[in-house]
C-alpha cells in the first residue's frame, strides 16, 4: 500500500505498450529515438529505462524491440482486447493456450527466417 | 517505474520535457530537390535524385530509419514484371489491371511499378535486404527458382510477386541516405507548401515545418518538391483503446492538405473501400485467417473439419500448391493490397465463399481454427517463418510474441477469432483479423492526379507513393518514389532559383503556433479527431445524398471555425496532433466536395449515391479532377485514358520511354 495518495487522471489505455527490463536495459534510449510516435520519452535519470509517456499511440510495431541492441531489455505488450483472443490448440493433446496465460507452455526458439 | 503515472506516484515531481523548447525559432534550409514524407517513396525518391546529383532534403515527421507503412516490414515485393522467371510482361500486366479497375486506377503509377520493379528490388538487395533464399532453406519448394534462389507468393506458375525478408528494409534504405549525403531532419512534421509570390496553382519553391520535439519552426526552400506522406488514415474511424490501427498515427493526410491549398488536383476522392480494420479488429496477421500473408492456410472447425478451397469457377482444390496456381483458363492472379477490386480474371483460389451460411448450417462448427500443420513443412515455413517474420508489424509483434509465449506453427493451430457469422465470407480475402467488418465504416482512398512525369498540375511539385491516386502497394510506393525522384532532379538541375514569399511564411507561422495559445475552453487532439470521425462515418458514408453532404460540409467547417479554433496543445508533440486535426478537417472538406460533384453511382469507386441509384451511367465513366481556387472547390473532366491520349503517346511502353529518364 502506498504511504502517499496523489491525484492521478486515468491510465490512457493500453496503458503500457512496452515494458523495460531494468537490470538488462542500460538507458540507452536507441528505442525512444527511433520511435515512430515519441511514446518512449528519455528519463531525467541518466542510465535509467526511458517512460512510456503516449502508451495510447502506440502503433504495435516493435521497431523500439528491432532496435534494441540489448536482449531481453524491452519486451512490446499488446493490449489485453486483443491478446486475450490470441488462442491456440495444441493438435495433439487438445491442451488450448493463450497469450498472457498464467502458465505458459516452453517457448519455441526457432527464429523467423532472415 | 515505466509509466508516467508510476514515475508520478514514486513521488517526484512531474518530469519537465525532455527536449529544449524553442517555439518560433525560425531554421532555414535550402537545397535542390525537396522530398516531404521519409517512408517507403519518399527514401526511394531521395536516393534517386541524389544519384542524378542533385542536393536532396528528405524532412521526415517520425524517425525516417523505422517510418512509415513500409517501416516495419515487407513480405511480398509485388509486380515484378521483368524479374528472371516472370512469365508475364509490363503490357500484359497493366492490360488486365486496367480491366479489373475499368480503367480508373491504373494510370502511370502501374505501369511504371510493372516496369521497374525488379530493378528496384535489386536495388535494396545491394543495400543489404535479403531478397534471395541464400541460406537454401527453402530449396526444392513448389515457390522456389533453385537457379536464381528466388521465392515467389500468390501465383507459382507466373512468378510476378516475390516473397522477401523485408523487415529491415528501412535500416537499409536509411543506411544508403545517409552514405550517399542526403540531409534528413526528422521529426519535423510539414504543415504547408509554399508557392511562389504566395499564389495559389503557382510554382512550388518550398514547405514550412515544426519540429514536433522543440517546436522549432521550419523553412525549407528547394527547387523541386515530392509529396511522399502517404494518404490520410484516420479520418472515419480513430480510437485508441479499441485499436483502429492499421494506419501509421503520422499518416494523418498533409500531403493532401498542403498540396490542396496550394492548388493541385486530386481524383478519386469520392472513392471508398471497406475499412481494412475497423475498430473492432485483432492483431492484424497474429490470429487464424488466409488473407494476404497467410494465403493457402488450412482453415478447420473445431472438430478438425477442413474447410475446402475452391476455384474460381467454384471446383474444389486438392493440393496445398494449388492454391497458389492459376485457375484453368486463367491468365494470372493479382497478389493482394492493390485497390484493385478482385474479379474472375484476377482472383486467387479462395476459402469457400459461402462458409457463412454452412456454418448457419451446422456444417461447420465454430471457432474456427488455422491449422499449418496440414501443410507440406516449406508451405508452412513459408507463412510463419519467412512471412509473418518479415511482413510489416509482424516480426516482433507477431512472430516473436507469438513464439515466445510457446505457440509452434510445427504443433498447434491458431484460432480464428469468433465473428458474427456473416463475417465468414469472403471480403477482402478472408482477413478475419479485420474483425466485424462493418459496411458502414468506409476509408478514403484517390489522390493527386499525375502525368507522365509524375508531376502535379503544379510546376516543382510531384508525387509518389500513396499520395497518389492508384499507388498504394509498397512496391509501387517504392518505384514511383524512384521514378519522381529523377525527374525532379532532371527539372532542378536547369530550374530557376526559388524565391520565397516572406508573407506567406508569416501566416503559416501564426496558423501552426495557433494551438498554443488556447486559454478558454479548449480541447485535446483525440476528442476532436473522434468528432470529425463522426461527421464522416455519419455524412459522409456508405451512402450518400447532396442534402447529407452539403450538411456534412457545413459541420465540418463550423468545427473548424468552433471547436477547432480551441484546440489546445501542452507539448510541441501535442501541437503536432493537433494540426493533424486541421489537416483532417481540410481533407475532410476534400473528399465532400469530391463525392458532391459525382452525380452518379459508380461500382468501381464504390460510391453509392441514394439520390443516383442508377450504376455507371456511360457518360459519368470519367475522372472528375478537383482542385481548390480562391477558397472554391473547382472541377474539370477528365478521360480515364487521359495518360494515352495527345500530348501523350498512344501506349505504355512509349511514354514510359519518352519520360523515364533512364
Ligand atoms: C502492416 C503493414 C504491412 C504491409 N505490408 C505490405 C507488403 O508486404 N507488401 C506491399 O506491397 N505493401 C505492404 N503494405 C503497404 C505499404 O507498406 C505501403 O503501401 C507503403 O509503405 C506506402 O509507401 P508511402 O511512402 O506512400 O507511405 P509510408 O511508407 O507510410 O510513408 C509515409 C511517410 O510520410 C511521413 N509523413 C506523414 N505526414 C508527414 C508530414 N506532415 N511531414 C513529414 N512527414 C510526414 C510518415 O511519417 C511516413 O514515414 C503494408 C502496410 C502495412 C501498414
Ligand atoms: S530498451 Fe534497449 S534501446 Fe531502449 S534504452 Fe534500454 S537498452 Fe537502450
Ligand atoms: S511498438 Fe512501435 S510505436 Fe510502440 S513504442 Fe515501440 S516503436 Fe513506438
Amino acid at each position: 500500500m502506498r504511504e502517499k495518495v496523489y491525484m492521478v487522471p486515468n491510465q490512457p489505455t493500453p496503458n503500457r505498450a512496452v515494458d523495460f527490463n531494468p537490470d538488462i536495459c542500460n538507458g540507452c534510449n536507441r528505442c525512444a529515438q527511433i520511435c515512430r510516435n515519441d511514446v518512449l520519452m528519455p528519463n531525467a535519470e541518466k542510465g535509467k529505462p526511458p517512460i512510456v509517456l503516449y502508451p495510447d499511440e502506440c502503433w504495435s510495431c516493435g521497431c523500439c524491440v528491432q532496435e534494441c541492441n540489448r536482449p531481453g531489455a524491452i519486451e512490446m505488450l499488446h493490449p489485453l482486447n486483443q491478446s486475450i483472443v490470441v488462442i491456440w490448440k495444441r493438435k495433439e493433446t487438445g491442451q488450448e493456450f493463450r497469450l498472457g496465460m498464467k502458465n505458459p507452455p516452453a517457448p519455441n526458439t526457432r527464429p523467423a527466417a532472415g | 517505474m515505466t509509466t508516467w503515472h508510476e514515475y508520478l506516484e514514486s513521488g517526484l515531481p512531474a518530469p519537465e520535457w525532455p527536449y529544449p523548447v524553442r517555439y518560433g525559432s525560425e531554421i532555414e534550409v535550402e537545397t535542390d530537390v525537396l522530398v516531404l514524407g521519409g517512408g517507403i517513396a519518399g527514401c526511394h525518391a531521395a536516393i534517386n535524385a541524389k544519384r542524378k546529383g542533385a542536393r536532396v532534403v528528405l524532412v521526415e515527421k517520425g524517425a525516417t530509419k523505422w517510418s512509415g507503412h513500409g517501416g516495419a516490414g515487407v513480405d511480398h515485393w509485388l509486380n515484378a514484371c521483368t524479374n528472371p522467371c516472370s512469365r508475364i510482361t509490363p503490357e500484359e500486366f497493366i492490360e488486365s489491371v486496367s480491366r479489373d479497375c475499368d480503367s480508373y486506377d491504373c494510370g502511370p503509377s502501374l505501369y511504371i511499378n510493372a516496369q521497374e520493379a525488379w530493378e528496384t528490388l535489386l536495388d535494396i538487395e545491394s543495400m543489404g535486404v535479403m531478397v534471395r533464399d541464400m541460406n537454401d532453406e527453402f530449396k526444392g519448394a513448389a515457390f522456389r527458382d533453385d537457379e536464381t534462389k528466388l521465392m515467389f507468393a500468390y501465383d507459382y506458375k507466373n512468378r510476378i510477386d516475390i516473397r522477401v525478408h523485408g523487415h529491415n528494409v528501412k535500416p537499409c534504405l536509411y543506411r544508403e541516405l545517409k552514405r550517399l549525403g542526403v540531409e534528413v531532419h526528422d521529426r519535423v512534421m510539414i504543415t504547408g507548401l509554399l508557392t511562389e509570390g504566395g499564389r495559389q496553382a503557382a510554382r512550388v519553391v518550398g514547405a514550412t515545418g515544426v519540429n514536433t520535439r522543440t517546436g522549432e519552426f521550419y523553412v525549407f526552400r528547394g527547387k523541386a518538391s515530392i509529396v511522399a506522406m502517404q494518404a490520410p488514415g484516420r479520418l472515419w474511424t480513430f480510437s485508441t483503446e479499441y485499436r483502429s490501427m492499421w494506419n501509421d498515427l503520422n499518416n494523418a493526410g498533409e500531403g493532401f492538405a498542403i498540396a490542396w491549398n496550394a492548388g493541385a488536383e486530386f481524383v478519386n476522392l469520392e472513392k471508398s473501400w471497406p475499412a481494412m480494420i475497423t475498430p473492432f479488429s485483432y492483431i492484424p496477421y497474429g490470429v487464424g485467417n488466409t488473407s494476404n500473408t497467410w494465403h493457402g492456410t488450412p482453415i478447420v472447425d473445431t472438430n478438425g473439419k477442413e474447410v475446402p478451397w475452391l476455384d474460381r469457377d467454384g471446383n474444389e482444390v486438392r493440393t496445398a500448391e494449388e492454391r497458389f496456381e492459376p485457375s484453368p483458363g486463367q491468365k494470372f492472379i493479382l497478389g493482394p493490397g492493390q485497390h484493385v477490386p478482385h474479379t474472375y480474371e484476377n482472383d486467387p483460389k479462395v476459402l469457400a465463399p459461402d462458409l457463412s451460411e454452412r456454418i448457419r448450417k451446422g456444417e461447420f462448427v465454430l471457432p474456427l481454427y488455422a491449422d499449418l500443420t496440414r501443410l507440406p513443412e516449406k508451405e508452412r515455413r513459408a507463412i510463419f517463418g519467412l512471412m509473418v517474420g518479415n511482413e510489416g508489424k509482424t516480426r516482433i509483434p507477431v512472430y516473436d510474441i507469438l513464439t515466445k509465449a510457446g505457440f509452434d506453427p510445427d504443433k498447434d493451430m491458431l484460432q480464428v477469432p469468433v465473428l458474427p457469422v456473416d463475417a465468414y465470407n469472403k471480403t477482402s480475402g478472408v482477413n478475419y483479423w479485420a474483425g466485424k467488418a462493418m459496411p458502414l465504416l468506409r476509408a478514403g482512398a484517390g489522390g493527386l492526379l499525375v502525368d507522365w512525369d509524375l508531376r502535379t498540375n503544379l510546376e516543382g511539385l510531384y508525387g509518389a507513393g500513396g499520395t497518389v491516386s492508384g499507388a498504394g502497394a509498397h512496391s509501387t510506393a517504392a518505384t514511383g518514389g524512384r521514378y519522381a525522384g529523377r525527374k525532379a532532379a532532371a527539372y532542378a538541375l536547369t530550374a530557376a532559383e526559388p524565391i520565397i514569399d516572406p508573407e506567406q511564411v508569416r501566416k503559416e507561422k501564426a496558423r501552426v503556433y495557433g494551438p498554443l495559445q488556447q486559454k478558454k475552453r479548449s480541447i485535446g487532439w483525440k476528442e476532436l479527431n473522434a468528432g470529425i470521425c463522426r461527421i464522416m462515418q455519419d455524412y459522409c458514408g456508405q451512402y450518400k445524398n447532396q442534402e447529407t453532404l452539403a450538411a456534412g460540409l457545413r459541420l465540418l467547417r463550423e468545427l473548424r471555425e468552433a471547436e477547432c479554433s480551441r484546440v489546445y496543445a501542452a507539448t510541441p508533440h501535442d501541437l503536432g496532433r493537433a494540426l493533424e486535426c486541421h489537416t483532417m478537417i481540410t481533407v475532410g472538406e476534400m473528399v465532400i466536395q469530391a463525392c458532391m460533384v459525382r452525380k452518379a453511382s459508380n461500382k468501381f469507386l464504390s460510391f453509392s449515391r441514394i439520390d443516383y441509384p442508377a450504376m455507371d451511367p456511360p457518360e459519368w465513366q470519367k475522372y472528375l479532377p478537383i482542385r481548390l481556387e480562391d477558397g472554391e472547390a473547382q472541377v474539370r473532366e477528365l478521360p480515364l485514358d487521359y495518360h494515352l491520349r495527345p500530348p501523350y503517346a498512344a501506349g505504355y511502353e512509349e511514354n514510359y520511354r519518352i519520360h523515364c529518364e533512364l
